[in-house]
């Protein structure tokens, strides 16, 4: 972290720029604020830097009129989590700056509009107060009425000149942002920053400069978490989707609306969750693999119809951006606690493909391997992502997006003969033959879901049941083997190996890093395939003395987290642990090691 | 939409004008597992003959149901079939329906799946107005699950749930389907072989969402339910007044309002853009601004947007 910045700032010195190779801002405010679109600015800037500059991570905010926050974590180098304690807190209002002061670490600069908040005195020693008439500053840069316009972009300016970024890619930024607009606009958000950047900041604190580094190599791109998925399916060639709004899964469908029709593709809105996965099943099985998602209450809604599709053999594509739960929960809240639903939710025997991407970027990846495989192995694929996935902003390396995108349309081509069902191959898999297909022998399958023979007519034989599961067994064993083994990162062995999925990879890594530094080994091991999992997990379990499952989520009946209990299940291993919490937000670095630390004490 | 993609596998196949349309044999598949005397077997057959007499061919015929005895259907015809979760056949066929429009697809299926577990996707599918062609096999009963009340048993019906006959009033599909925005809405029944047959004829026609209720009795749970509407069992045939307007709600309404056993026809057909033809608008307005970019170039452009 930002050693030089926990260093006790100089009240009243001049302008002294300090290299640091991070740190971590959190702006308090109203969601009307325009404070996502701070962060939305920087996180672009962090794109475009030459240095390698910067990664970003958000903490939810809350629905409109309501308090609102976004943390910025800006690096030099790789960056993997939101940061534990800000270096910088930016608060608009009083309830902002008592609320969130306790997050900034010993020493932390508090930087509190003086036209709304009042400082309180205990807080003085503890923490660097710096006030700024930032209300009063904006409407006498931009002038008139508008009391609450034009602050974020104020305050922006206010950021750029402490932290001494590049103001103007900055303005760049702001002009392209309000590019087609009146220009009277533009104009005004250029005054709003200008004397945001012109406020005399070096006289009440330092001002720091991030360290150079290497050139960056590639270009990047930035985007949130459900951008990144959503591109992902269009780069694996969804042309079709169907959805029902739920928060934080709505911005995915909102998209897609938009943008699949640039590919002569579609995206309903449908009057539930059981028709959206219902109408996605039915494009799927018209020939390409198409799409659905929710969160919370909606996954579970959509159980019945994705049994069908295991049952049928229909590719499909259901994401899940989990946030707390059960019921309605706590929906602007991460949690991974759909685990569970997303591996076993139905009735019957219904194995299926779970992937749980690890951060931004893999969100992409994951949905171009979700869409191959739902097609390779003809059955549905649950991605499994989370809030806090879905709504950070990352920047990271460009695709190459003409050797990756894919084209999926079916082919209708005539064919001799066809089972849909086939009980031949050893595997199990049958690709999916799209209607449209001319089939010589005349002989059309049926696709459904009560127990069928091979051309998929109805059974009662308990023959053809026994080998209809294992048919559906087998196919998902087959592809994991195919699942390429996840990499440890950190000791080879040792005596602790902390095991996530999904959004934690960050602080886990992080984790390991910290007390690297402090002369312990440790090691971590991410799973992006959650079913099937990767084989030979055993091997490097045996390396460690202690394996610890990090999760949000619960400990459980018997003391162990979704994942960790599949993990003990598979394999039996008693000293498969469980670090779970169930508070709604991301892990700390510190929460992590603390809490591995007691467990092993 | 994927038209794009199917259009260039067009080549591949033969002109349907040099195809001889299917024989009886060609389009027919398992036997029928209903009971002798099932009105469904009517049914069955007059949608062979529409096959037939329209020459379509197998690979172009998609037939899609929930649950039910008449959703079995899908097993017994010769050509794609899709056999569905209970009452959810209509957002699966729309998913098949826009995505392939070089297909016809047919839904049927109960009154079970049509009015109650699948009723909410009856009134959208018809506000929607996606193309396809629905027929409802109305009994009046559960039968696959041996005689229980179902959302169109009269009042005072006797069934194993409602031992002292139904209490719940019965939905009234003609006036259910109009007010919730089907485009075209018939009533048959299949002890009318030739009505019937008719009925699908133009419901295949309709560009839009079409919709038959055909009564078709089980003569296991509910024997003689609709004895009153068939001449040979000395009911009465009403068909749709000649000068009824079929393009006005309110007497459709009025002609719904009959009591049983009402009249036979189309109660309500108009022409409203398709859920399809909108799709396609969507598609087409934004495929004017892509021009002739590969799909990835106008990833590439949105991506270049992001940096």
């Amino acid at each position: 972290m930002s050693d030089s910045i926990s260093t006790a700032p100089k009240a009243g010195g001049q302008t002294n720029n300090s290299n640091i190779s991070e740190a971590v801002i959190r702006i308090a405010g109203n969601s009307q604020d325009g404070i996502q679109s701070i962060g939305g600015f920087l996180a672009r800037l962090a794109g475009r830097s030459e240095q390698e500059v910067m990664t970003f991570m958000t903490i939810p905010s809350t629905i409109s009129g309501g308090p609102s926050i976004f943390q910025v974590r800006i690096g030099t180098g790789e960056v993997l989590s939101a940061g534990d304690d800000a270096d910088v807190l930016l608060a608009f209002y009083q309830h902002s700056y008592e609320g969130h002061i306790a997050s900034l670490k010993h020493q932390g600069i508090v930087l509190y509009d003086s036209d709304h908040v009042t400082p309180k005195e205990e807080w003085q020693q503890e923490y660097h107060h710096v006030g700024i008439p930032i209300s009063n500053l904006t409407i006498e840069a931009i002038g008139g009425t508008a009391r609450d316009k034009g602050k974020n972009i104020f305050a922006l300016g206010l950021i750029c000149r402490i932290f001494n970024l590049g103001e103007e890619k900055l303005k760049g930024l702001i002009t392209e942002k309000f590019k087609g607009k009146n220009p009277k606009i533009t104009e005004t958000a250029l005054n709003a920053f200008n004397a945001g950047h012109q406020y005399e900041v070096g006289d009440l604190i330092q001002t720091f400069a991030f360290t150079e580094s290497t050139k960056r190599q590639s270009t990047q791109v930035v985007m949130n978490g459900n951008e990144a998925l959503a591109y992902g399916l269009i780069a694996a060639g969804v042309r079709f989707g169907a959805g029902y709004p739920i928060t934080p899964w709505s911005d995915i469908m909102e998209l897609l609306r938009r943008e699949l029709p640039k590919y002569g593709g579609s995206f309903i809105q449908c009057e539930d969750e059981i028709a959206s996965i219902s109408m996605a099943l039915g494009a799927s099985y018209a020939g390409r693999v198409a799409i659905t998602g929710s969160s919370g209450p909606g996954i579970s809604l959509k159980t019945e119809a994705l049994g069908w599709g295991i049952m049928a053999e229909v590719p499909l594509v259901v994401v899940d951006v989990q946030r707390g739960g059960p019921s309605t929960g706590m929906p602007t809240n991460v949690e991974q606690s759909d685990l569970n639903i997303a591996c076993f939710g139905s009735h019957g025997d219904a194995p299926r493909v779970v992937l749980a991407p690890a951060n931004v970027e893999d969100a992409f990846y994951t949905a171009m391997e979700a869409v191959q495989i739902a097609k390779d192995y003809s059955t549905p694929v649950v991605i499994l992502t989370d809030q806090a996935i879905a709504t950070r902003i990352e920047a990271f390396e460009e695709p190459n997006l003409k050797e990756i995108c894919r084209d999926i349309a079916p082919d209708l081509s005539p064919i001799e003969d066809h089972k849909p069902y086939d009980l031949s191959k050893e595997n199990g898999i049958n690709p999916h033959v799209a209607p449209g297909t001319p089939i010589k022998s005349g002989k059309y399958p049926v696709i459904t879901g009560l127990e069928h023979d091979e051309l998929g007519h109805p059974t009662g034989s308990p023959k053809l049941h026994k080998e209809m599961t294992g048919k559906r067994r087998r196919k998902l064993q087959a592809l994991a083997e195919t699942i390429e083994q996840p990499k440890v990162y950190g000791s080879e062995k040792g005596d602790i190996l902390l095991v996530g999925w999904g959004s934690t990879q960050g602080p886990i890594r992080e984790a390991v890093d910290r007390v690297k530094k402090e002369g312990e080994n440790w090691a971590s091991l991410h799973i992006r395939h959650i079913n099937p999992l990767p084989n030979g997990l055993e091997n490097i379990f045996a390396k460690y003395k202690h394996v610890f499952v990090v999760e949000i989520n619960d400990e459980g009946l018997y003391g162990y987290g979704q994942l960790a209990g599949l993990l003990r299940a598979r394999y039996c291993d008693p000293k498969i642990k469980g670090i779970n919490k169930t508070d709604g937000l991301t892990y700390k670095i510190k929460e992590i090691i603390q809490r591995v630390r007691e467990s092993i004490a | 939409m994927s038209a794009s993609n199917t259009a260039e596998q067009e080549v591949t196949e033969q002109d349907p004008s040099t195809r001889a349309p299917l024989t009886k044999k060609e389009i027919s598949a398992d036997h029928p597992t209903w009971c002798p005397g099932c009105g469904d077997f009517s049914i069955l057959a007059l949608y062979f003959r529409l096959i037939q007499q329209r020459g379509l061919h197998h690979e172009k015929i998609t037939t899609v149901a929930g649950i039910g005895c008449s959703s079995r259907f899908p097993y017994f015809v010769q050509a794609n079939g899709v056999h569905f979760i209970h009452g959810r056949a209509l957002p699966f066929a729309t998913g098949v329906s826009l995505s392939r429009p070089d297909l016809h697809t047919f839904v049927f299926g109960g009154d079970g799946d049509a009015f109650s577990i699948g009723g909410n996707h009856l009134n959208h599918t018809a506000r929607k107005n996606v193309n396809l062609t629905y027929v409802i096999m109305d009994n009046f009963v559960y039968g696959l699950t041996k005689k229980q009340t179902s959302p169109t048993s009269p009042l005072g019906f006797r069934s194993k749930t409602d031992i002292g006959g139904s209490k719940d009033k019965p939905i009234n599909p003609m006036k259910q389907l109009v007010a919730a925005g089907a485009t075209f809405v018939a009533r048959s029944t299949a002890t009318n072989p030739k009505h019937l047959l008719a009925m699908m004829d133009r419901a295949m026609d309709h560009d839009g969402f079409s919709v038959i209720e055909c009564l078709s009795e089980c003569v296991e749970f509910y024997p003689g339910a609709f004895d009153k509407s068939n001449p040979r069992k000395g009911g009465e045939f009403l068909e749709v007044p000649e000068d009824h307007d079929v393009t006005d709600e309110i007497e459709a309404f009025k002609l719904a309002n009959t009591p049983f056993p009402g009249y036979f026809g189309v109660f309500y057909d108009v022409n409203e853009p398709t859920k399809n033809a909108n799709e396609q608008s969507l598609i087409d307005a934004a495929r004017e601004k892509t021009g002739d970019l590969q799909d990835w170039q106008i990833l590439q452009q949105t991506f270049d947007r992001m940096k």
